[in-house]
């Protein structure tokens, strides 16, 4: 299954900025002293879960799997992820480009697009060296066809140099390119977004419009388009980082009133009876055929609308009832998810290749069930273990929010938004 | 001397218990092979004129490497097992595989492969090629969509096919979108989907084959392709309401 990553670690920065609000400040940050001491912890708790539900997904054959999001309705973690990055990459940059302008903030953006297309050819390293072992080891002749997909390696130069222009990109590899080219195209955005927010977010609204009508994306190498179309999936990005400054506050009476909340619930029952359609054969008769000819194909690629307002839903639901102050986000239960969704460049490349690992393992011992929670269960616990000792670092290293001496350009060290 | 036919022997006794063991069923769940559409034109063929023309249309692996390939494939072992449940019914399966076809490329043929074969059900396998080579998904459901109309009004039932569960170069490539294009498709069409891809997985997860299995012999290959055959023809007779038939002839 598809995912996505967000944004690395912000929680220094944000401590930086603990006592000034978080969500929803449409004024400029600086020096408003807030009600909530606190930074939202909910980003950090749900960005963590997606990665944990993203991991899940990449194991194909793992029973997991049915407890992941996508078995329940349109939208899955990937769409939760693109939001919380386009909040908090709002959230750090705009701080930024508000303090010291947009040459600074825009260095900074472009710098983190560079740190995670390393990340990517690094994970595509990692997958080169598991296609070339199947390649030598994997033979059979029921298989000749499918055993064609290794040809590629008989061109390793063009193989390489098209992953370099990240126009060819491997299965579940498709996020990280996705969020590259969001980054590289975020700093004009945000100069829009802090001065004329409903410009800005007409603008990108009007840009997947124009996507729908015109199949614009870019194109993939051996064929065919990107996965993820960057110019549809950046309307949840920029939506992110809309309501990061200042947007969810504007949304604030809608999101609580309680027709927004009926309705929410009523799309995602709807969408969760559809999604059993798909999984009970028999009940498929009962989907009218106007119906399915109005509603499939469900179009990841371009964002469909239906997945889009699913993941709306599932938001307008969630900020309802999962308060920022609620006791709940501090308890030691939900602290492994928040720490791992503190570092999430680092845990979502992790993820991938740990999804890889549990593959092979199951491919070479033939797992069954018993083995794929085993290498479930202990693939999130080395994301949790991974996440900590990054944490740490961050303590020793004195960039972290209980070192007393605050390095003036600590979030550059390290992961930004 | 009493050694070497003591070994022989004891070679043979083993042999011969390894050959009675049963082999595992790859038998297939009634799930995958019950729809709510049928065969019609495929039913009449056989009720009027007692012919079942069928064209299989595929790529590589709707057919064996080797020499022998096409005889061990599932279109042949396709009509074997139709011959056999429909007797008095002259039963003619035409296989026409391009090893690298894209569906595209496949639907561009069709109006030949129809006029040549003048078939009452068009089997038509797709989706691994274009996988493959990562086709457009849109690209691949309006070829598959034009694919099925053009066999539709010829005047013959169709069953999509789609790929091969391989859990070795699952990580490698995207099946299962192909496979929710093809599924949309058939529903759209009333046409019949063959589940390869859900039906093997059930053979991996149940034990009647372990897929993982590097291997360069080809008795798996071959026997994966006779219960493919089977439960093809199992679907097409159930499928097309020829089981009274069936029971009446054998009768």
């Amino acid at each position: 299954m598809r995912h996505c990553f967000a944004y690395g670690d912000i929680r220094q920065r944000m401590n930086m900025v603990a006592g000034l609000q978080i969500a929803g400040s449409g004024t400029p940050a600086v020096a408003r002293p807030a009600p909530a001491a606190e930074r939202d912890l909910r980003l950090d708790l749900f960005r963590g879960i997606a990665l944990w539900l993203i991991f899940l997904d990449h194991i194909p054959e793992n029973i997991l799997n049915w407890f992941t999001i996508r078995n329940y309705g349109f939208s899955d973690a990937t769409e939760i992820f693109i939001f919380i990055s386009g909040y908090t990459a709002a959230f750090v940059y705009g701080r930024a480009m508000r303090e010291r302008g947009f040459l600074v903030a825009s260095a900074r953006i472009l710098r983190r697009a560079w740190q995670i297309y390393v990340a990517h050819i690094f994970l595509f390293t990692i997958f080169m060296a598991e296609i070339a072992y199947v390649a030598a080891t994997f033979d059979n002749p029921l298989y000749a066809e499918e055993m064609r997909i290794l040809d590629f390696l008989k061109q390793p130069d063009v193989t390489i140099f098209e992953a370099l222009i990240l126009k060819f990109k491997p299965v579940n590899m498709d996020v990280l390119p996705l969020y590259i080219i969001l980054l590289l195209l975020f700093p004009p955005v945000l100069f829009v977004l802090i001065r004329q927010p409903a410009f800005a977010l007409a603008g990108s609204a009007l840009v997947y419009v124009l996507t729908w009508s015109f199949d614009f994306n870019l194109p993939a190498y051996p064929n065919g388009v990107w996965f993820f179309n960057p110019f549809a999936w950046q309307l949840l990005f920029v939506f992110g980082a809309w309501c990061a400054l200042g947007g969810a506050q504007r949304l604030s009476a809608v999101l609580h009133s309680r027709t927004t909340l009926a309705v929410a619930i009523c799309y995602m029952v709807f969408a969760f009876a559809i999604t059993l359609t798909w999984y009970v054969e028999p009940l498929n008769r009962f989907v009218p055929s106007w119906l399915s000819e109005w509603m499939y194909p469900i179009d990841k690629t371009n964002l469909d609308v239906l997945r889009f307002a699913h993941f709306l839903a599932l938001a307008a639901v969630t900020v309802r009832f999962v308060s920022r102050d609620w006791q709940g986000l501090k308890s030691p239960i939900l602290r492994p998810a928040i720490v791992c969704g503190q570092h999430s460049l680092e845990i979502f490349c992790l993820g991938v290749f740990l999804a890889f690992a549990g593959q092979f393992i199951i491919s070479e011992y033939s797992g069954g069930p018993l083995i794929q929670v085993a290498i479930s269960v202990a693939g999130i616990l080395i994301m949790i273990a991974t996440a900590n000792l990054i944490s740490w670092y961050k303590v020793i290293e004195g960039r972290s929010p209980s070192a007393r001496v605050k390095q003036p350009d600590a979030d550059l060290a390290g992961g930004e938004a | 001397m009493t050694l070497l036919v003591t070994i022989l022997a004891a070679v043979a006794l083993i042999d011969g218990a390894v050959a009675a063991t049963p082999q595992p069923s790859c038998d297939v769940p009634q799930s995958f092979l019950s729809s709510d559409y049928e065969l019609t034109h495929a039913a009449s063929e056989v009720k009027t004129r007692q012919h079942l023309t069928i064209s299989v249309i595929g790529t590589g692996s709707s057919s064996l490497p080797g020499p022998d390939g096409v005889r061990f494939a599932y279109p042949a072992q396709l009509e074997q097992a139709l011959q056999k449940d429909l007797p008095g019914i002259t039963v003619k399966v035409t296989a026409h595989v391009a090893p690298r076809a894209t569906t595209a490329e496949m639907a561009k043929g069709l109006e030949q492969i129809l006029a040549d074969d003048k078939p009452s059900l068009v089997i038509w396998q797709a989706g691994t090629a274009d996988a493959i080579s990562s086709v457009d998904q849109e690209e691949f459901h309006s070829s598959l969509d034009e694919g099925v109309s053009t066999i539709q009004n010829a005047g013959a039932d169709v069953i999509l096919m789609n790929m091969q569960y391989s859990p070795r170069t699952e990580a490698m490539m995207d099946v299962t979108n192909y496979a929710d294009v093809m599924r949309f498709v058939a529903q759209q069409h009333s046409a019949l989907l063959f589940d390869r891809l859900g039906i093997m997985r059930n053979w991996n997860d149940s034990g009647a084959f372990d897929l993982y299995t590097a291997t360069k012999n080809y008795d798996m290959a071959r026997r994966v392709h006779e219960c493919i055959g089977r439960a093809l023809a199992a679907q097409i007779i159930g499928t097309s309401h020829l089981d009274a038939m069936k029971m009446q002839t054998t009768r």
